[in-house]
């Protein structure tokens, strides 16, 4: 039943997701491509894309269009739809709203102790290679194209990457304005 | 009543009108919770965001919660949470039953062959401007080439890989302690 299993995915995302939406990418990505199939990868890296664009949390914009998508690739109408993408939201965020609330106080007495202090010390590097993950396994010949068959997409897609890199990282612009120009790079190419 | 429609009010602003995730939104939180309602104090804010960020889950959220309860309790962390997220599920549901009725136009495919590269390139770079804020170092280095191996391929779920982050980093607190129990 594709309800409860967004249920269940959604929850397990959501209460091992540490170090913000990009890193939760690969969590959902994992569930979501990989192991369900509910969407492929230019599914997923066209939800990704769209997400940053819209107003909210990256993971729960995800998670909403990813419980809609999913359900009605399952061949569902789209009503039905509407309550996947609330069960998926609803679902991530369940379980770490009840893990605050039930230790709110209690957290913020102990923030400071060196056992929770050295569990964030091996996290954060965790987090950093969760995110290099979810970016290799987006380059596929779906995303990218493919020596084989497409070899101009390849080429044009190689430069996309290495241009949209340089803008995000060295000139720190923001995502909004290269997804724009990214997409207007696209209708130029492959119109 | 009044102040949980305001806790509504403050964070459906904050989710409606910050474009690009949870972080975008310091500033605006920030200048609603703090200077304009004064529910909590700078100080405690960024303490509050400390621990947002610490916790598992959606940091937009873990925000909300934490500021909702602190004023009224869980029903008030239920209310800061809606409030964040009702405008941010409506518009991403509106764009998904639209979007899927486009896919396979012309127009809509070519834009999207050009964004997708792009999207992996977004996802690219955080990977670099993270590295100094997780403290980063060659020593550590291992531990993020070691997980991003781990997922890519190997298959290996990332949430085995999170479970033996905080697994890892326990020992290695503990051990810690131990040593300096000992000098």
């Amino acid at each position: 039943m594709i309800f409860w299993k967004l249920f269940y995915t959604f929850c397990k995302i959501g209460i091992f997701n540490f170090g913000g939406g990009y890193a939760m990418i690969s969590l959902i990505q994992n569930e979501v491509v990989v192991k369900n199939g509910w969407l492929s990868a230019n599914e997923f890296a066209d939800i990704i894309a769209i997400s940053q664009m819209t107003p909210g949390p990256l993971g729960i914009n995800v998670a909403t269009y990813s419980g809609y998508t999913a359900v009605l690739n399952a061949g569902y109408d789209p009503w039905l739809g509407v309550l996947g993408a609330g069960i998926a939201s609803f679902s991530l965020l369940l379980l770490p709203m009840l893990f605050i609330l039930l230790t709110c106080k209690f957290l913020q007495k102990h923030k400071e102790h060196p056992l929770v202090k050295s569990i964030l010390s091996v996290l954060r590097p965790t987090v950093i290679g969760l995110i290099a993950a979810s970016a290799i396994l987006l380059i596929t010949p779906d995303t990218f194209g493919s020596m084989s068959e497409n070899p101009i997409q390849l080429v044009a897609s190689v430069l996309i990457f290495a241009g949209i890199f340089v803008g995000a990282y060295h000139f720190k612009k923001s995502p909004i304005l290269l997804l724009l120009i990214s997409g207007i790079v696209g209708l130029i190419l492959y119109l | 009543m009044r102040e949980l429609l305001s806790l509504f009010w403050s964070f459906f602003k904050i989710g409606t009108f910050t474009i690009g995730g949870g972080y975008a939104m310091i500033p605006l939180m920030e200048r609603e919770i703090v200077d304009r309602h004064h529910w909590l104090e700078r100080d405690d804010f960024l303490d509050v965001m400390a621990l947002s960020q610490a916790l598992p889950g959606i940091f937009a959220a873990n925000m909300a919660t934490q500021v909702g309860y602190r004023l009224r309790g869980t029903l008030g962390a239920v209310v800061a949470v809606l409030g964040n997220i009702l405008m941010p599920i409506t518009l991403i549901l509106l764009i998904a039953v639209f979007f899927r009725k486009m896919s396979g136009n012309h127009i809509v495919e070519s834009i999207f062959m050009g964004v997708r590269p792009a999207v992996v390139a977004l996802i690219a770079a955080p990977v670099f401007t993270l590295a100094k804020s997780a403290g980063l170092t060659w020593r550590n280095l291992w531990i993020p080439v070691l997980a991003a191996l781990l997922i890519w391929l190997l298959g290996v779920s990332p949430v085995w890989v999170v479970c033996a982050a905080i697994v890892g980093g326990w020992v290695y607190g503990k051990w810690r302690q131990r040593k300096e129990g000992r000098e």
